[in-house]
């Protein structure tokens, strides 16, 4: 089935067709409920709370209580691995025009099954006109909701869970958006809303916002005087104009009048001293570019002036632009962030949202869900399942374009635990885990998007192989390989699609790829293999690290980690030197005192956490320093997950007294325990992230880099060690 | 004696008491030129008989008409009769014509031989730097240049001073808010700063003058009356200010604009916003259908209410913006003296607020929808704070401030001549030559 537009497109030509079919579209319908409506002018954006069915790997430990000796399981595996059903909330959203409302309600209606929905919630101009529509089709009493409460609820929620929400444009750098760190606090904060007319609204807590001011020169005052002035009539075409205008034609600049620049107030001679000065004064014919242009430049530089006169008077510096009038056009971005720029001398800077056509879908979403407390939870966005920030430049090839114009998805995860930043980290609001920025960094990314295509061949077959026994796994594992590679493709087009594209962001996105074709772990079998043999040899490794003497059974504990964290990649020995060598002044601070409690984060399964971490720690746990291990709580590679390493952490505390196990949630325990040194191993954990991170407490960072590309990057040869100890400048003053 | 060439402001100086007519000031504007040309009245036959015969056909030619070519005008009804100034009394003419006719203007000055007067032409506006080099070589003529906002607000003071023919210079709104009952009241600038200027020219500059010699341009926007005359005749094919302004009084810009109530049905409760208050400016023309079903009054009026509302918005978000200036206050309240050791007390925010906006600029001119409009505006969003005060010689201000700097134009000036060691030389020559004693001549020097 294919949706058609069934209204007149006038002169529009793009192809309208939906040429994805409708159920990738509106997906997860059977269980859906909680339904919002936001209609504005030309978009509907449709929002909905579904459940979502998917395979989860659980890992489940055998009873060996029965056994008395390690001896005696040999060659039984440690624990079962078994794919189960779980269930997970899901946010939709859905962004069309609104020629396709009355198909699409149809659509949901015949697909809209096991829901008690009665009710859905409306926002929007064109909430109202389309009221009748909607109670007709969808036998749903329409509710409405008040337009700017949406708004700032949408906008809260999208700052809060989104990373890489806000971004800055830069049209002339290298990378067009520059997108901004997540603040813990995002009040208070301005919102510039540009639809037709403007609004300006101060939020200062989640349901605290004033609406302090305004302007009726809007996005409506573009489109409307623009269409009167190049009798152009679609908003598109009048920016495609003005991209194309000079506005120096129709404008009267500083230099018109003065010849050159007015030096003694510091006005350039470029500056404009009237707009549309010149059509006043002269008789010639202005072509429609030029109009359109200076149109553009007076709207964009008087909303800016005005915002900027709010954001002095209440002391405010984060100030996010939206509405129409903004939308993801990069002419309007520009002219905006020029504006802000030159009023306030660089002081405020213009930020816009990824999501923000969305904000009044999902507020209205938020208003109706509020029994459900979604705001209790922290959601994620599922790269999957969602479309990206499609940019509308006119430079862009025009499949892009045309997709922005027809659909556009947004799905968000509920996430297991609300998210919180570690209380180690010395600043929370410059914590940037990224150690580079593949949106800014083109050769960089050039390098991870190869590395990623020419690995997903090695993904499909191991993703086959964990699931032997399903006869469609190689079905759905080619499915995988379409979408990631498709992914892939738009990330190399349009790194900005998801924020700040990353090494992290990128495995993120292979995951919930696999995970929507039911790929919960690929590892999990290898990992099971893994652990069982490295099993078999922790107490030998233990026992012959204790004949050493203490300096080098510290060396043997840190090679070993080390060792175990290259056995993956089947490494015979670490590169000499180093390439960031901390080891002495280690050394020199286990001669002191022990450290109250360290928290670990782990990276690999088998020999690395068995072999590597578990004989690490257990000398810390010797020395008295209590041992927090953290780990992920779902599958990544072969990395050790959350419940696999407390099977292994109750197996090995069986059979060696020093281990003991500890649960509870990380961020109380740091703070209960008095954390007092950080240990974070691994490439993943320790150089593409967190490899800048500030702590408050002592750190070691160590990996083995096993990628030539980074490693010479970072000046040395692959299987490169780093083993990296910090101390904060603070706490060294102590000692 | 032999002939020594002096700087022109020297050469003002040495005419003190007795400046050579003569005396005009202009301001070169954007769009257009404003010319204050002083008739002395007090001519003695001795004086009639020395002038010299091209100084009195300009005379002449001013007085008699009051249409200059196709576009210049004299307007009749500001005149100031009777002014007394530099111990001459004369009538005060205000003349104005487009920029666009600059080198006409220019050719004339060639024409009546200008340059063998014994004056000095000075200009402010941003023309005075862009004709200069015209000025020079068509019309051997030297300009003196001056600040524009200098101009201003001096010239402002100045006419608000000595009145206008006995009455208020200064006027503003009864009841701004009561559409009906809305009546133009003349009022004293009494304490007049700290004060917010307006000036609405092609485009707009604001100041915040905190007392005569004390102000900062705050900011400025481009949407003035060039914007409105610009984009009137771009979208009704009108030609002219007049014109434009004819059109907006007949026309109904709710045909245009779409209001509050064209989008909730009523009044925006939710945020306060009424009914009427308009949306989006032009909002409407979004529709096809509307955009044919208008007329080009009903845009002009649009126009005209979008430009002036936008300049009201700024113009109020700036009163409230800015701080006031400590020292300034004092004065103005008279606090004199206070020893540099005392503390003084600190005056709330709330008190150093902006009160006064005066609203002045060609656009204002016949132009009563912008100056009611205006006073509406600061009246309503300020909720009664802010008082809107217009000027009946609403865009000449910078052509009189030019003016009173011929009458003593060795002062300081920001942008202008700045005393150097050459004035210095010329002064102590003129001294030495002139024997020029007197206390108010040496005012010209002050900032010796």
């Amino acid at each position: 089935m294919a949706l058609s537009g069934g209204a007149d497109r006038g002169s529009h030509s793009m192809d309208k067709s939906i040429t994805l079919p409708p159920d990738e579209i509106f997906r997860n319908l059977e269980n859906a409920k909680r339904f919002a409506i936001d209609i504005g002018g030309s978009l509907t954006k449709l929002a909905y709370y579904s459940t979502v069915q998917h395979k989860v790997a659980k890992v489940r430990s055998f009873d060996h209580s029965a056994k008395v000796s390690l001896q005696e399981t040999d060659g039984d595996p440690l624990y079962e691995i078994s794919v189960q059903e779980e269930i997970t909330a899901r946010l939709h959203f859905i962004k069309f025009e609104n020629a396709y409302i009355e198909t699409c309600l149809d659509f949901i209606k015949d697909h809209l099954v096991n829901t008690e929905t009665k009710v859905i919630k409306a926002t929007g101009g064109g909430a109202y006109k389309f009221k009748d529509l909607i109670e007709k089709k969808l036998k749903l009493k329409v509710d409405k909701e008040d337009e700017m409460t949406c708004l700032i609820k949408g906008c809260n929620f999208v700052l809060k869970n989104i990373p890489h929400e806000a971004f800055v444009y830069a049209k002339h750098a290298d990378s067009e958006f520059r997108f901004q760190n997540t603040h813990p606090d995002i009040f208070p904060y301005l919102l510039i809303n540009i639809g037709s007319g403007v609004s300006i609204v101060k939020v200062e807590a989640e349901d605290k916002f004033e609406r302090i001011g305004g302007s009726s020169i809007g996005g409506g005052t573009f489109w409307g005087l623009g269409a009167l002035l190049t009798k152009t009539k679609r908003f598109d075409e009048l920016l495609q104009l003005a991209s194309k205008g000079q506005h120096t034609n129709v404008d009267m600049l500083v230099k018109d009048i003065y010849g050159g620049a007015y030096g003694s107030l510091g006005l350039t001679g470029d500056l404009i001293a009237s707009s549309f000065g010149k059509s006043a004064t002269t008789d010639k014919e202005f072509s429609k570019e030029d109009m359109a242009k200076s149109l553009l430049h007076m709207i964009s530089n008087d909303i800016g002036q005005l915002a900027c006169l709010y954001a002095k008077l209440h002391n405010l510096t984060r100030v996010y632009f939206g509405g129409f009038f903004i939308r993801g056009h990069p002419v309007t971005m520009h002219t905006i962030t020029y504006s802000i720029n030159f009023f306030t001398k660089g002081e405020v800077q213009a930020l816009f949202l990824r999501h923000e056509g969305y904000l009044g879908a999902i507020g209205a979403f938020l208003k109706g869900a509020e029994e459900d407390n979604p705001n209790q939870y922290s959601w994620g966005e599922n790269y999957a399942g969602s479309s990206g920030l499609m940019s509308v430049s006119p430079d862009l090839n025009p499949v892009q374009r045309a997709r922005s114009g027809t659909f556009d998805m947004l799905e968000m995860d509920r996430l297991e635990r609300q998210l919180v930043n570690l209380p180690l980290l010395q600043d929370p609001t410059s914590y940037i885990p990224d150690t580079v920025d593949l949106t800014e960094d083109a050769l960089a990314r050039e390098y991870w998007l190869y590395c990623f295509e020419e690995a997903l061949d090695g993904v499909v077959k191991r993703a086959i192989a964990s699931q032997k026994d399903q006869p469609e796994a190689a079905e759905r594992a080619e499915k995988f390989r379409q979408k990631y590679c498709h992914k892939l493709q738009t990330l190399r087009h349009q790194p900005f699609a998801y924020g700040s594209l990353t090494v992290r962001s990128l495995l993120d996105t292979r995951e919930h790829c696999l995970n929507e074709f039911n790929f919960p772990d690929p590892y999990s079998k290898i990992k099971q293999k893994e652990n069982d043999m490295a099993l078999k040899y922790y107490l030998k490794v233990v026992k012959s690290f204790e004949e050493l003497s203490w300096e080098q059974r510290q060396f043997t504990l840190v090679k070993g980690l080390l060792a175990g964290n290259v056995f993956d990649w089947g490494a015979k020995a670490v590169s000499e030197p180093w390439l960031v060598d901390a080891y002495n002044q280690w050394i020199e601070r286990l001669k002191g005192p022990p450290h109250k409690c360290a928290l670990f984060f782990v990276d690999n399964s088998g020999i690395d956490i068995i072999l590597g971490v578990f004989p690490f720690i257990r000398e810390l746990l010797i020395r008295g320093t209590e041992v927090v291990l953290a780990s992920n709580s779902g599958p990544a590679l072969n990395d050790v997950t959350n419940s696999e390493l407390q099977i292994l952490t109750e197996r090995i505390a069986a059979m060696d007294p020093v281990i003991h196990r500890l649960d509870k949630v990380l961020a109380t325990v740091v703070r209960e325990r008095g954390t007092d040194l950080v240990i974070i191993e691994g490439m993943g954990r320790a150089i593409h992230t967190n490899y800048y991170a500030m702590l408050s407490c002592e750190s070691l960072k160590l990996a083995v880099i096993k990628n030539s590309w980074l490693a010479e990057r970072l000046g040395g040869k692959i299987f490169s060690v780093v083993f990296k100890y910090e101390v904060p400048s603070k706490a060294q003053g102590q000692h | 004696m032999s002939k020594i060439t002096l700087p022109a402001y020297a050469n003002v100086y040495i005419s003190e008491g007795k400046k050579p007519f003569p005396w005009f000031g202009m301001d070169i504007g954007g769009t257009l030129v404003k010319l204050v040309y002083f008739e002395p009245k007090d001519i003695t036959a001795e004086e009639e008989q020395e002038e010299v015969e091209n100084l009195k056909s300009i005379r002449r030619y001013l007085t008699s008409n009051t249409a200059y070519g196709k576009t210049g005008v004299r307007d009749v009804h500001l005149e100031l009769r009777n002014l007394t100034i530099c111990g001459r009394t004369g009538n005060l003419h205000f003349i104005r014509f487009p920029t666009v006719a600059m080198h006409r203007f220019i050719q004339m000055g060639r024409d009546k031989h200008f340059s063998s007067l014994h004056t000095t032409l000075c200009a402010t506006g941003g023309g005075a730097y862009k004709f200069e080099n015209d000025f020079r070589t068509m019309a051997d003529l030297e300009l003196l240049k001056l600040d524009e906002l200098d101009c201003l607000i001096q010239g402002l003071l100045y006419i608000d001073s000595v009145g206008f023919n006995g009455h208020p210079e200064c006027y503003y709104f009864e009841n701004p808010s009561d559409t009906q009952n809305c009546i133009k009241r003349p009022c004293c600038l009494d304490n007049l700063f700290p004060m917010l200027l307006v000036n609405i020219g092609s485009g707009v500059s604001i100041l915040a003058v905190n007392e005569k010699d004390s102000y900062k341009r705050v900011t400025g926007t481009s949407l003035g009356g060039g914007t409105f005359l610009g984009l009137c005749c771009l979208l009704t094919g009108c030609e002219t200010f007049e014109e434009a302004l004819e059109m907006a009084s007949k026309g109904d810009s709710t045909n245009v604009d779409k209001l509050v109530k064209d989008i909730y049905g009523g009044d925006y409760q939710r945020f306060g916003l009424q009914g009427s208050a308009v949306a989006s400016s032009f909002g409407h023309m979004m529709s096809k259908e509307k955009r044919d079903s208008i007329s080009k009054e009903d845009l002009a009026r649009a126009t005209l209410v979008t430009i002036t509302n936008n300049i009201g918005s700024i113009a109020r978000m700036c009163a409230v913006n800015e701080p006031g200036d400590q020292a300034a206050l004092y004065r103005a309240f008279r606090v004199y003296r206070i020893p540099s050791e005392q503390k003084l007390p600190t005056i709330s925010r709330e008190y150093m607020k902006i009160e006064r906006v005066v609203f002045v600029g060609n656009f204002l001119r016949i132009n009563t929808v912008s100056t009611k409009l205006l006073a509406y505006a600061m009246d309503f969003w300020s909720k009664g704070q802010l008082k809107a005060l217009f000027l009946e010689h609403e865009g000449y201000f910078g052509a009189v401030g030019a003016f009173l700097e011929l009458l003593k134009s060795a002062k300081v000036r920001r942008g202008g001549v700045k005393p150097d060691s050459l004035s210095m030389q010329a002064f102590l020559l003129c001294q030495a030559m002139y024997h020029v004693t007197s206390p108010k001549s040496c005012l010209a020097f002050e900032y010796f």
